[in-house]
């Protein structure tokens, strides 16, 4: 009661302290967020059990190609899962880049196109049709994810984009929440491959039988002679995507932290150490009523992490607004554009509380040991 | 005199706070300096380009390629100079950790084009020679502790296979703005080995590289290539070096900006640090200033005094915070160097910091002036009873 009732007392300082923590706090955890943001969109992207065939040392569906021939083997792998109409949930398809003007700015962006069969849509249950209808096969329609039909000249429906000496119009709009695949566009694969020139695909994507099946199947096919494939789980393959990026946000986000909470911690001991000193004749009198160094100690250091924790709070607190944007931008690993938002979770809300109380107690610990050490006369002696 | 020696007195009169504060604008400096640096590294591709050169690729995107044909074509366009082609390997090294860029070009022309790559002359003639040498940056043969003549293995990601280059040359750049990191080899190489390996993928680059004969005209250059290419099978998007660069980085504008922002609450961070120390110097002084009031200094005196230590102070710590920059900035450099080949402190950067710490001691002092002059004599002096 009587650290809360004294950082009250000196309201200014302690809001201006807290303020301060407030901010690292908030740095802290939007930077925590936004990885987190950007991984939970590329693994959500990717279904347990799928798997995706690329070629052998491609790192992505772009750099890829697979053979007509290499994918009509991979087709007839038993492990392959059935669908309700008694077709195997195999898609082959393409993905290739083309470069779009943002709506408003008009900068341009790499967008993804995926050349997509029937089984497509079955074997992601995220994506659903949300406005317009599923192309026709065999016809120059597109539908464009949720993230591109906002943020892309030419993505909304009815709108028609002009690529590869063709018009598309975009007959659909699909809500794949959060995952990569709202910002991607998707097309009738043997018509998208006819007006790229592409004879080979991408990547064969196929649902398992069995989840437990993968290994059986990745060894079967990446030691088939005819292929020079690798199979992956979907999972796998979209956290890999993302590893380039969510590194450097953790390197920058680690390293700005830890110089921003130096700048902190420094100001939590400039208020503490004031507070202290100001207090030399109040600690004389609490040590001569007969209080113990120890809860003299304990008095300034709750104060301190009263301050940190304060401050951790306020800053948590308007970092979970920070919920509401989405940041777009361009994926080096896969070279195109990604919508992903942030994302507080409740690992994130206790890592910025803790960082935040160690913060108050590292900056009220030196105080808090000065107040404890005064000698009673010295210090009655002062006022 | 008399003003100044009050003021340095007066700042170290709590000499632990006053250390304290100092440490606080030193790191806040040096933070600020170190995001400016990074965003400074972004932009590094831009500050090299030159404008006089054009970049001409695919209209669909840059992962689509054009044939080689154009090569001739291009050269007959009128305002057209000298023509070079490369395209982007993409192979890796080692792991996908040690990544570093690694292209193809028509070495001859490509050198002709970029005189900001310096190769020592026994070396040139030795890349130019061999067709699998390949030529690297000063800082990638350091990294990697490469020498002349050593055989260099990438696993090739858009090119399956692993391909061999014997390393022939080692380049400096002309100033330091040129990425001395990167790895560049024979575009022969791969179409020869693409010919017997995937005949269909030969005779395709990735991009041109055209030097033009004025550059006050090479919009008008950039037209021309464009409408010699219109409606057939490969369109091409020709534009200067420069917008080529910039097209690359508005794609991550996102980062950028974030990081920008955070560069000022960094120095908004700070602000709060040394306005709550100058808040508590003058909570304690108060009768002070009273007492000058008293003896008939004014309001600007005071303020003079409140401003002073507050300058001084941000401005001792400021010193401080440029001098760590520079070590900093060079730990950092190596730990990102895969993101940042080129990352320099720039001049530009210590400008922004002196500005920053010297609008920081501004605000700072401004609310305890505010409430030092303001304050009543009789109030003042209450205080210290």
């Amino acid at each position: 009661m009587y650290s809360f009732r004294n950082l009250w007392t000196r309201r200014l300082t302690t809001v201006l302290t807290a303020t301060g923590m407030a901010l690292v706090v908030f740095v802290f955890s939007a930077i925590l967020m936004l990885s987190e943001g950007l991984q939970k969109t590329l693994v959500d992207t990717g279904s347990y059990d799928n798997a995706v065939v690329i070629r052998k040392g491609s790192v992505s569906e772009v750099q890829s190609g697979v053979e007509r021939s290499q994918a009509s083997v991979i087709e007839t792998e038993p492990e392959i899962a059935i669908g309700p109409q008694g077709q195997p949930l195999v898609a082959k398809e393409l993905v290739v880049l083309i470069t779009m003007p943002k709506r408003g700015s008009d900068k341009p962006a790499n967008v993804v196109i995926r050349g997509v069969a029937e089984t497509s849509i079955i074997l992601r249950p995220q994506v659903k049709l949300v406005q317009g209808r599923l192309p026709r096969q065999g016809s120059s329609e597109i539908i464009a994810g949720m993230s591109i039909a906002k943020r892309f000249k030419g993505g909304g429906v009815g709108e028609t984009l002009h690529f590869a000496m063709r018009d598309w119009t975009v007959v659909g709009v699909f809500d794949a929440g959060n995952t990569g695949f709202s910002s991607e566009i998707w097309g009738d694969v043997d018509q998208l491959m006819q007006a790229f020139r592409r004879p080979v695909y991408s990547s064969v994507i196929f649902k398992l039988r069995d989840s437990s099946e993968f290994d059986k199947v990745k060894k079967r096919i990446e030691s088939d002679p005819r292929l020079t494939l690798e199979a992956k789980r979907e999972t796998t393959y979209y956290k890999e995507q993302s590893e380039m990026m969510a590194k450097f946000l953790r390197i920058l986000g680690l390293s700005l932290t830890l110089i921003f909470s130096f700048g902190a911690i420094i100001g939590a001991m400039i208020t503490m150490y004031a507070a202290v000193a100001n207090r030399t004749s109040e600690i004389g009198t609490l040590r001569a009523l007969g209080f113990q160094r120890m809860s003299i100690l304990i008095a300034f250091l709750l104060e301190s992490l009263f301050l940190g924790f304060s401050g951790g709070v306020v800053g948590l607190f308007f970092a979970s607004f920070l919920q509401l944007y989405t940041v777009s931008t361009m994926n080096w690993q896969t070279f195109s554009e990604l919508a992903f938002s942030f994302s507080l979770t409740l690992e994130i809300i206790s890592i910025a509380l803790l960082f935040a109380l160690v913060m108050g107690f590292i900056g009220g610990v030196l105080p808090a040991f000065r107040a404890a050490r005064m000698n009673i006369v010295d210090a009655l002696w002062k006022s | 005199m008399n003003i100044v020696k009050l003021i340095v007195k007066n700042s170290f009169r709590h000499r632990l706070r006053t250390i304290l504060t100092i440490f606080g604008v030193a790191v806040a400096i040096l933070s600020f300096g170190l995001l400016r640096t990074v965003v400074s590294a972004w932009y590094a591709g831009v500050e090299a380009s030159s404008a006089s050169r054009l970049v001409a690729r695919n209209a669909i995107s840059l992962i689509f390629p054009l044939p080689l044909s154009y090569e001739d074509k291009i050269r007959q366009i009128e305002g057209v100079k000298l023509v070079s082609f490369g395209s982007w390997f993409g192979g890796i090294y080692i792991d996908e950790k040690h990544f570093f860029a690694n292209y193809a070009v028509e070495p001859e022309s490509y050198l002709k084009l970029y005189p900001e790559i310096i190769i020592p002359k026994d070396q040139k003639k030795a890349f130019l020679q061999d067709r699998k040498a390949a030529v690297a940056g000063r800082i990638l043969v350091e990294k990697y502790g490469w020498k002349i003549g050593d055989i260099i293995t990438l696993k090739g990601t858009l090119y399956p296979g692993n391909w061999d280059f014997v390393i022939r040359g080692i380049y400096r750049g002309r100033d330091k703005t040129v990425d001395e990191s990167a790895f560049i080899f024979h575009w022969d190489y791969l179409n020869e080995t693409l010919k017997k390996t995937a005949p269909m993928r030969a005779d395709q680059v990735g991009w041109y590289m055209i030097g033009v004969t004025n550059p006050n005209l090479a919009a008008d250059v950039a037209v021309r290539i464009d409408k010699a290419f219109k409606n057939s099978l490969a369109e091409t998007l020709t534009e200067t070096e420069k917008a080529f660069q910039l097209g690359f980085i508005s794609m991550t504008e996102a980062i950028v900006i974030a990081i920008k922002l955070v560069s000022f609450v960094v120095v908004f961070i700070i602000m709060v640090v040394v306005a709550n120390t100058m808040a508590m110097t003058a909570r304690e002084r108060i009768g002070e200033y009273a007492i000058f009031k008293t003896l008939g200094f004014g309001g600007w005196h005071i303020a003079k005094l409140v401003f002073g230590e507050s300058l001084f102070i941000t401005m001792l710590g400021c010193a401080l915070g440029i001098a760590l920059t520079f070590p900093a900035a060079d730990i950092f450099s190596s730990a990102l160097s895969t993101y940042f080949p080129v990352f320099n402190v720039a001049k530009k950067t210590i400008y922004m910091d002196i500005i920053a710490s010297i609008i920081v001691g501004m605000v700072a002092a401004l609310f305890p002036t505010w409430r030092a002059i303001k304050i009543r004599v009789a109030d003042g002096l209450r205080r210290i009873g």
